[in-house]
């Protein structure tokens, strides 16, 4: 045990670990004391499905180095799927959680499937690929998902593909106890809320182990490797193309699992929701937490969730003040005088020039 | 990649500007700790003894027109029905018509101290908000302008101040059957927008039964909405003579110039979403002469004229549909608490046990007609069609 924890690295990662069960004892005891507005109650899914979203597409640009600006499609993929899973085992599975469980993990499938097959022939192409192909396959996940209509009734699910736009809720043929789940342009709605902080928590958990586990793994150096220096990854043996395909499958399930929290915590779900801007503000939330940065991620997208509603006081100029605070935080957190200071007080953080690397 | 490392990104900041960049920083803590201190105080004793209304809708962004209107309307409603036994209190939020945002805007407003929603704006937000709205602790609401059903389906205390779609696109049939029963119809709709192919799958419905010849459809979506060319084509070849559009009002304005720059000679109808289309800035508003709108709603009409005077003055805008809406809320809101005997102190949750049998209740004599309730929350209101004349809305 205490061989483990001389392991720099095993430490960082363990005081992450403790750092989010302690953030998480903290807001469920202030909750059961009523302690917190419900601002900031109403927001602990969502900011725990953004932290996900955080901590997967970190992985990808910040480990693997590869820039997807389509992860709220992943974040789609698994929300729907997520939703319909919810929803059409809501007779077979009463316990809502145990529910939750499995549209999780039915989205983190659906979502890892999606990225295997975009990731065949792109991840084997060099360059800006990846974040061309991502961006399109946003918009197309968008797209296809106003096309969809599902519905479930004790036949089993009945899915349409309204290409032409001239099909309804009515051509699913449900039968009087069926529900419709997703209803084409309306998206899903009228869906049963089932999501909970404590899964979010364990979400969150659980993609921290699963993405740091991977990073300090043989299989994450290679990663790195490649990330690094491509030739000479290739050099010694590495497959490129495998270690940046593990890398996304495995952040687009985690995306996939991410969405369905999401879409399982609001009763209405529109497919615009994953629109290109939901991309980039994840991405903002890694660039801003620091590329390879877990903990920075985890602090990014809990602060910059809450910032916005936060700001609510300055009404109309919300989002300029929000915009600003962002300009300013990238501006100082660059700032080598400021870095320098820091390095003097905390001599620690000595290494204030350090390489970029995967969360160290 | 290298830009996103951080390792190129080298600003070329001198001490003044770290020092100015924080002085903004610490300013705006200020700022943020003044009004967080200031607001709940104010709130508290200022409006000790007013109930509290609030409302959502998107002030920012592509919808803002809609949410603007709900908020005024619904401002001007609560200063109108306060009286000396029950004042309002009223406080906006804005939700960018996003699910998500409106139920952050939604719990803020409680954190207010919020009584009653007359809200959200926009059709997806308040089903979010409705679901949370009708979880414990409740609270009640009323939307002005949502209109799908899923809004009011299995929640006791949410009400709809408008039509649902299914019922405004059953009644636009029959009103088409009534008025144009000859004409061959082209619908034409958003098919990416909720209240859009709402009102389209009821119309079809509705149309098929009544047997309206509907010779096309053409769809379009929110990034595609500059030009429908295309489509006006395609329904000029198929023979078409009449549009049914139920849509917003700025692709609408489109539409008309499209139509017009084709030399395509054809009638159209639209639905309250198109109110409004008059005040789109750079419009031709003589392209809507002869326009068939089916809104519960004129600006023109003399026996509104009390309400648009006074909007004008205090907004300077003529208000439309949404304002009315909101307006009517708020007065449904005023008499269903005092068909409850509730007063301004009433606890939340009080008010949403006790509002919703009041609201069967009740009948408003408002602004968009003669306004009932069914104990689904759905409304119960006659349409009208209104044909614009010389730039004003007829009734037809």
């Amino acid at each position: 045990m205490l061989q483990v924890l001389k392991s720099k690295k095993t430490r960082h990662d363990l005081v992450t670990y403790g750092l989010v069960v302690l953030a998480f004892l903290v807001v469920s005891f202030m909750q059961a004391n009523h302690m917190i507005p419900r601002m900031i109650a109403g927001q602990l899914v969502p900011i725990c499905a953004y932290v996900v979203m955080a901590i997967s597409l970190n992985l990808v640009v910040g480990v693997a180095g590869d820039l997807s600006l389509g992860h709220a499609g992943f974040m789609s993929v698994g929300a729907y799927t997520g939703i319909v899973a919810a929803m059409s085992l809501s007779e077979a599975v009463p316990n809502d959680s145990v529910r939750l469980v499995i549209a999780l993990m039915v989205g983190a499938a659906s979502a890892a499937l999606a990225g295997f097959l975009i990731g065949i022939p792109v991840l084997r192409l060099s360059g800006d690929y990846l974040a061309i192909v991502t961006l399109a396959f946003g918009e197309i996940i968008k797209e296809i998902v106003t096309c969809l209509i599902v519905g479930v009734d004790e036949n089993g699910l009945h899915v349409l593909f309204n290409l032409t736009g001239k099909l309804t809720v009515d051509d699913l043929g449900l039968t009087e106890a069926g529900t419709a789940i997703i209803k084409g342009a309306q998206g899903a709605s009228g869906t049963d809320t089932i999501s909970t902080f404590f899964m979010g928590f364990v979400l969150v958990m659980v993609a921290l182990v699963i993405v740091l586990n991977l990073v300090r793994s043989r299989t994450g150096r290679a990663i790195l490797a490649v990330r690094d220096n491509r030739i000479a990854a290739e050099s010694v043996g590495i497959s490129t193309t495998r270690y940046r395909m593990i890398a996304f499958v495995v952040s687009a399930a985690l995306a996939g699992a991410a969405g369905a929290l999401f879409g399982n915590s609001f009763s209405q779900l529109s497919a615009t929701k994953f629109d290109f801007n939901t991309s980039i503000l994840i991405l903002v939330f890694v660039v801003l937490g620091g590329l390879g940065n877990m903990r920075g991620s985890i602090v990014a997208a809990t602060v910059l969730t809450i910032l916005p509603e936060a700001l609510r006081q300055f009404s109309d100029y919300r989002m300029l003040v929000y915009a600003i605070v962002l300009i300013l935080v990238m501006i100082i957190s660059n700032n080598s005088t400021i870095k320098d200071f820091v390095a003097r007080i905390v001599p620690s953080r000595k290494s204030g020039k350090k390489e970029v690397s995967a969360d160290a | 990649m290298s830009c996103l490392t951080g390792k190129s990104f080298n600003p070329v900041v001198n001490r003044r500007g770290v020092i100015a960049g924080l002085a903004g920083m610490g300013v705006m803590g200020l700022l943020a700790g003044c009004s967080d201190e200031g607001a709940p105080a104010g709130s508290g004793s200022g409006d000790a003894a007013a109930f509290k209304i609030g409302t959502i809708g998107p002030l920012t962004g592509a919808n803002a027109s809609y949410g603007t209107s709900v908020c005024n309307g619904a401002e001007l409603g609560c200063k109108d029905f306060s009286t000396d036994e029950l004042a309002f209190a009223f406080k906006s939020e804005d939700d960018v018509a996003d699910g998500e945002k409106s139920v952050n805007a939604f719990n803020s407003l409680a954190d207010w101290g919020m009584q009653a929603l007359v809200g959200p704006t926009t059709t997806g937000a308040s089903i979010a908000v409705a679901e949370v709205a009708n979880s414990d602790p409740q609270i009640f609401m009323i939307t002005p302008s949502a209109s799908a059903p899923d809004v009011t389906a299995d929640k006791t205390c949410v009400f709809q101040a408008c039509f649902n779609d299914p019922n405004q696109g059953a009644n636009a049939a029959k009103k088409l059957a009534e008025m144009f029963g000859d004409e061959k119809f082209v619908v034409f709709y958003n098919s990416g927008d909720t209240y859009s192919s709402g009102i389209r799958d009821a119309f079809m419905e509705k149309a098929e039964e009544l047997k309206l010849e509907i010779v096309d459809e053409e769809t379009f979506k929110d990034d595609s909405q500059t030009s429908f060319t295309t489509q006006l084509t395609k329904a000029k070849d198929k023979g078409a003579t009449m549009i049914f559009a139920p849509i917003y009002y700025t692709p609408a304005s489109v539409l008309l110039a499209n139509a017009k720059d084709m030399g395509y000679d054809v009638k159209m109808m639209g639905c309250d979403g198109m109110d409004g289309i008059l005040g789109v800035e750079g419009f031709d508003t003589s392209l809507a002469e002869g326009l068939y709108l089916m809104t519960p709603f004129s600006a023109d009409d003399p026996k509104n004229e009390e309400f648009v005077t006074a909007y004008k003055d205090a907004y300077g805008e003529t208000p439309d549909q949404f304002a009315a809406d909101a307006y009517d809320s708020v007065h449904a809101v005023a008499l269903a608490l005092a068909e409850a005997g509730l007063a301004a102190d009433a606890d939340p949750t009080e008010v949403a046990e006790a509002l919703p049998e009041a609201m069967t209740k009740i009948t408003v004599e408002g602004l968009t007609g003669t306004l009932t309730w069914n104990d689904k929350g759905e409304v119960e209101k006659d349409p009208m069609v209104y044909v614009i004349q010389d730039g004003k809305y007829v009734a037809a």
